[in-house]
């Protein structure tokens, strides 16, 4: 009996925290690689084992001599771009992943509750408007429209209390709203090129994100990620809907506000530093949903993983497509990403 | 002392749908609620479970205010099945099962042997054991509402609420279920629509129409020719089953 105890004993340990500790670490292997091809890969190719020697080097562990421009375009340019790709995929996904459990609506994403709508009026107001007079940035001016959106889609919905249809609806309202102000903004008073800019960055671009982006979007997704994992039970509760949620103990009204809250956090950050990238937060949990199963304390990770990966080699996508041009980057979401979510909804059709 | 409601009123606006409804659930007991559609039954069944605030009157449990719990105390002492619940997640029937252990796991601990105890007990009283890995989406009626019945079993209540939960049950199971519900050691508040089960099962009846309690007592106090004619507007003969001496009702063409 002692045996059999023993190895049940085991083959739980194995399956609870070895397998899942080994997947995370084979993911974040594969994140590391992508990371490492979207360096090397641009108008300068760089071979990886130079990327890893200048990582090497930048953290003091090797003296390895490097041809210095090389080292320069990776530490300067290619490799923040690339990690801010990776934290942005996944926190786009893990937002996707939460709004598709808490309104239980397949066709929820992050900007369901107003925030992409909310941060390019904030960003024409700053941009042509000149709101701020030059002391405040774009990307403030995003965050902060996103908020006054997430916020008018809150009294909206009348708080928490609201229930998922009825948010919903508001942040279609709330959308509606703020992408008119924005079009209302961009015919009247900007001119051909500003309007250009404007459309290029409400279409996304790692273009100009640099060190102090990635700081802030690694701690906020890095911190949203943690949260978010407490939830999963939480979010597992609310299968059968918010009365059942409340029936088995969960705090309806104070789960949503936080997790919306929290979201919005999240969603507002990346918008504000790189545009309203598209698709990545609708498609991706669809995608994973269907290979690791409905279970959130497995589905969250997993679509941080899938998220970033996606957003990385997205982004590489973006960069060598069309020659001498970079794509915006919700451009290549949409287009890679729509044939591969038709391969999955027509398995999905088959299998059920 | 279980659950007590007194003096509920409950609205929708101006119109009011539960209207000073007071009645005692004695421990241990099947309490059968009955009444026409619209009587305002689902709401009342709400009320006593904490789901919906009463605007005047309270529920009680263990002479407690219901309101001054935490919704978490409440989940580890009432299941509650709700009348048409269902979910578009691919979930298998032991993952709906294992979330009647909700309440009673916090936000760290692990899957001890106690929750896969109460799992498998409950699987096993409602005779879905055979069925666990199956998808919620490929199961009929009567299994998901098996499953629900397991979910809440594995809630290990004190008290244990039901809308409704012979619906879509084949007679098989509509009588097994309420034969288990019956002998479960719990207090138990079911809304049915059959009346002759109710008869035969429960051991008190409440009878309601337009939210007011019309009618209590014991089956056959209460099932009245004249009952059943001003409540539920049907014409029908009682008289006290030759096979188990409860109340039978025969509707009359």
């Amino acid at each position: 009996m002692s045996i059999a105890a023993e190895t049940s004993k085991s083959s739980r340990l194995l399956r609870r925290i070895i397998a899942p500790a080994a997947f995370c670490l084979a993911c974040l292997a594969a994140i590391a690689l992508a990371v490492g091809f979207s360096v090397g890969i641009g108008d300068m190719p760089i071979p990886l084992s130079s990327t890893y020697s200048a990582i090497t080097n930048k953290l003091g562990w090797t003296s390895i001599e490097l041809n210095r421009i090389h080292e320069a375009v990776i530490w300067d340019y290619r490799l923040s771009r690339a990690l801010v790709a990776v934290f942005c995929g996944a926190g786009l996904a893990l937002c996707g992943a939460i709004m598709q459990a808490m309104l239980r609506n397949p066709l929820a994403e992050p900007y369901v509750l107003g925030i992409s709508a909310g941060a390019s009026t904030g960003a024409v107001a700053v941009a042509i408007l000149g709101v701020g007079a030059g002391a405040v940035s774009m990307s403030a001016g995003a965050f902060a429209g996103a908020f006054a959106a997430f916020l008018f889609v809150a009294l909206l919905s009348n708080g928490a209390r609201g229930g998922a249809d009825r948010t919903i609806l508001a942040g279609v309202a709330t959308s509606q709203l703020f992408n008119a102000a924005t079009s209302y903004v961009v015919t009247t008073s900007g001119n051909a090129q500003q309007a250009r800019d404007v459309m290029f960055w409400l279409l996304g671009s790692f273009g100009g994100v640099r060190w102090p982006e990635f700081v802030l979007v690694s701690v906020v997704v890095g911190c949203g990620l943690v949260a978010c994992l407490f939830y999963a039970r939480v979010l597992d509760a609310f299968a059968f809907g918010d009365e059942a949620a409340s029936s088995l103990g969960v705090d309806v009204g104070r789960t949503r506000v936080i997790l919306f809250a929290l979201t919005a956090v999240m969603t507002a950050t990346i918008v504000s530093m790189v545009g309203a990238i598209g698709f990545v937060g609708l498609v991706v949990p669809h995608a994973t949903r269907f290979v690791v199963g409905p279970q959130h304390a497995r589905l969250m990770p997993a679509c941080a993983i899938t998220g970033a990966i996606f957003m990385v080699l997205a982004d590489i996508a973006s960069r060598t497509l069309i020659p001498q041009q970079v794509l915006p980057i919700g451009v290549v979401t949409a287009l890679v990403g729509v044939p591969f979510f038709s391969i999955i909804l027509y398995k999905l059709q088959r299998t059920s | 002392m279980s659950i007590k409601a007194c003096n509920l009123v409950w609205k929708i606006g101006s119109k009011t749908i539960v209207d000073g409804v007071s009645f005692t659930a004695e421990p241990g007991r099947m309490l059968g609620l009955l009444g026409p559609n619209g009587s305002g039954k689902t709401s009342l069944l709400r009320l006593l479970t904490g789901l919906k605030r009463p605007h005047s009157g309270q529920v009680t449990l263990d002479d407690r205010d219901l309101a001054t719990f935490r919704r978490r105390t409440i989940a580890q002492r009432i299941a509650f099945i709700e009348q048409h619940a269902t979910t578009n997640a691919n979930l298998k029937v032991i993952d709906v099962v294992k979330l009647g252990r909700f309440p009673h796991r916090s936000m760290f601990s692990g899957w001890t042997k106690e929750d896969d105890a109460a799992v498998n007990k409950a699987l096993e009283r409602t005779e879905m054991a055979v069925k666990r890995d199956d998808l919620w989406q490929s199961l009929s009626g009567g299994e998901k509402q098996r499953t629900h019945l397991a979910r809440a079993l594995a809630q290990s209540p004190r008290e244990l609420i039901l809308d409704e939960p012979t619906n879509h049950l084949d007679v098989h199971h509509q009588i097994s279920l309420l034969r288990l519900v019956s002998a479960l050691p719990v207090t138990s508040i079911i809304a049915l629509h059959d009346l002759n089960h109710a008869a035969m099962f429960c051991d008190h009846l409440l009878v309601m129409q337009s939210g007011k309690i019309v009618a209590s007592g014991a089956p056959e106090d209460v099932l009245t020719r004249e009952l059943l004619r001003d409540v539920f507007s049907v014409d029908a003969h009682v008289a006290p089953s030759p096979y188990h001496a409860k109340p039978h009702i025969h509707f009359v063409r």
